[in-house]
């Protein structure tokens, strides 16, 4: 079952994953508000923006965790949510996602996290032990298998979650805030194993953090996401000299700015609209 | 005005509710069928909806049956009725006690424990990350959750039933003085076969309702630590008021 094999050529045209005009709100606050954006075979975007901007949200939007309120989201060309059930299970098993805080199943050793796709997908168990050996030792952690998510640092919580999202070996990597909350040396630690992965397994990836550090380190562009909106985009390099005040305001960490005013008046526009 | 606002709040909030369950009632029907079964993960759900329940719907129906023979008894003797006690014991533990007990203590001790694994589960993204690893939550968590209540509730309620009964003769017989013979002869006596299947059947929607009310509870989870919390306590509470709503329809409609 080789699923490269299935896109030759022809999908260098259509890129891995695209979004249009994707709006997404929750209990009347805007999250996402018109978002294009597309990420093309094997590239590595990153999507930077302050907590609270629905990063995560979007982040989930591409793997179906969130249904979009209106807008497409299209995975090698097919319209996600205009298939049925099940070919949306199939089209998931093409994503290997990591999550904030690993959400790695604790009622499971970290052995059985990592075998969860495998079993499912009904491999041998022979092959199961051979493949969660190889991801573990992908991500540095050799002597953790037996060993239960709560006796873990969180570092290795993340990385145990990296293993288990590459262990069916998807061609699409997303990373859910991989290094925060994490002290520097465990994030330049957690940047360095997803640059190894990117080199090892040539996936597409989208990572979501505001660590500016780490989305020059692993990105291939970046993105910047406000309001609701991708503000500006660009290759690390372009972006961090870009003049553009609010990319300014982020890269730089200012607590004043174009961003933080909008910030301020959607807050008061909110507690007013609460009061 | 303040008062409508309220009203209507809790009119909505049972309507979202109640969609939900059967929007949960339809999943789970759907996906029970479909492969793949996780067989280990059924017998595990069996475990502990059934034989993990046993030492409580034991000590329950036990002192129920106990009490039951008690109270009758000393009622009867009033007009001297005490053959009857047997009876009436055997009636109201098949019929009624011992299904509504059983499936209180059962929602008590399992659906806060299913409420609370999944809304666990729920806040910390384990169950974005099953959908993420292209399983259906639905019918990793619910499935076997649901299908081992429906299954173990009846077994349980048949225990219940035997060991309600035994209370209800040790009580009448060794404490009180009747008779053993004709106590056992009109325990019997008056039972009919449809009693015993009514509060099988009973208990097995029981299961259906408090499994699935508690899943629905833990799946929609909101908001951290208090709100598995809240989720448990609304699992418990909604699940044993649905169960007494139910028994009242299920008498009604059935019996």
């Amino acid at each position: 079952m080789s699923r490269r094999a299935e896109t030759p050529g022809a999908a260098v045209a259509v890129p891995k994953i695209r979004i249009e005009d994707l709006r997404k709100s929750f209990g009347g606050k805007v999250v996402l508000d018109g978002i294009d954006l597309s990420v093309a075979e094997g590239e590595s975007l990153v999507v930077v923006g302050s907590s609270g901007t629905g990063k995560s949200v979007l982040l989930k939007h591409l793997i179906g965790l969130v249904r979009p309120d209106s807008g497409k989201v299209y995975v090698d060309g097919q319209d996600f949510w205009a298939l049925s059930d099940a070919e949306r299970t199939v089209v998931r098993r093409k994503f290997g996602m990591s999550f904030q805080e690993g959400a790695l199943f604790d009622s499971m050793s970290v052995f059985d996290n990592v075998a969860f796709p495998l079993r499912r997908s009904g491999r041998p168990p022979e092959e199961v032990r051979r493949r969660v050996r190889e991801c573990l030792d992908m991500v540095h952690l050799p002597h953790v298998e037996q060993k239960r998510p709560s006796e873990l640092s969180g570092g290795m919580r993340r990385r145990v979650g990296f293993a288990r999202a590459i262990a069916h070996q998807p061609q699409i990597l997303l990373f859910d805030e991989p290094n925060t909350g994490l002290d520097p040396i465990m994030t330049d630690v957690i940047d360095e194993v997803i640059l190894e992965l990117k080199e090892r397994l040539d996936p597409t990836i989208v990572t979501i953090t505001h660590h500016m550090e780490s989305a020059r380190k692993i990105g291939d562009r970046i993105a910047l996401l406000h309001g609701g909106r991708i503000l500006y985009e660009a290759p690390p390099d372009e972006f961090l000299d870009s003049s553009d005040p609010a990319v300014r305001q982020f890269v730089e960490g200012r607590a004043e700015g174009p961003l933080t005013v909008e910030f301020e008046r959607e807050s008061t526009a909110m507690a007013s609209r609460e009061a | 005005m303040r008062l409508l606002e309220a009203l209507g709040r809790i009119v909505l909030r049972l309507l979202e509710e109640l969609g939900r369950f059967f929007q949960m009632l339809g999943a789970t029907a759907a996906w029970i069928v479909r492969p793949p079964y996780d067989v280990p993960e059924h017998f595990r759900q069996m475990v502990r909806v059934g034989v993990d329940s046993i030492p409580v719907v034991f000590l329950t129906t036990l002192f129920t049956g106990m009490v039951m023979a008690l109270q009758t008894f000393n009622g009867f003797a009033r007009f001297h009725a005490e053959d009857f006690v047997g009876s009436v014991v055997a009636l109201s533990l098949t019929r009624e006690l011992a299904p509504v007990l059983t499936a209180l203590m059962v929602t008590g001790r399992v659906g806060s424990a299913m409420a609370a694994e999944l809304g666990t589960m729920r806040v910390t993204e384990q169950i974005d990350a099953l959908t993420a690893l292209g399983t259906e939550p639905v019918q990793y968590l619910v499935v076997p959750r649901v299908a081992a209540s429906i299954l173990m509730m009846p077994l349980l309620v048949m225990l219940g039933d035997a060991v309600g009964m035994y209370g209800g003769y040790l009580v009448a017989v060794q404490l009180l003085g009747a008779n053993p013979v004709t106590y056992i002869d009109n325990s019997f006596q008056f039972l009919e076969v449809s009693d015993v299947t009514s509060g099988i059947v009973k208990a097995a929607v029981f299961g259906l309702i408090f499994s699935l009310v508690a899943c629905v509870r833990g799946y929609y989870t909101e908001g951290g630590a208090e709100g598995v919390g809240r989720s448990t306590t609304r699992a418990v509470v909604a699940g044993s008021l649905a169960v007494l709503f139910a028994d009242f329809f299920l008498t009604k409609l059935l019996f």
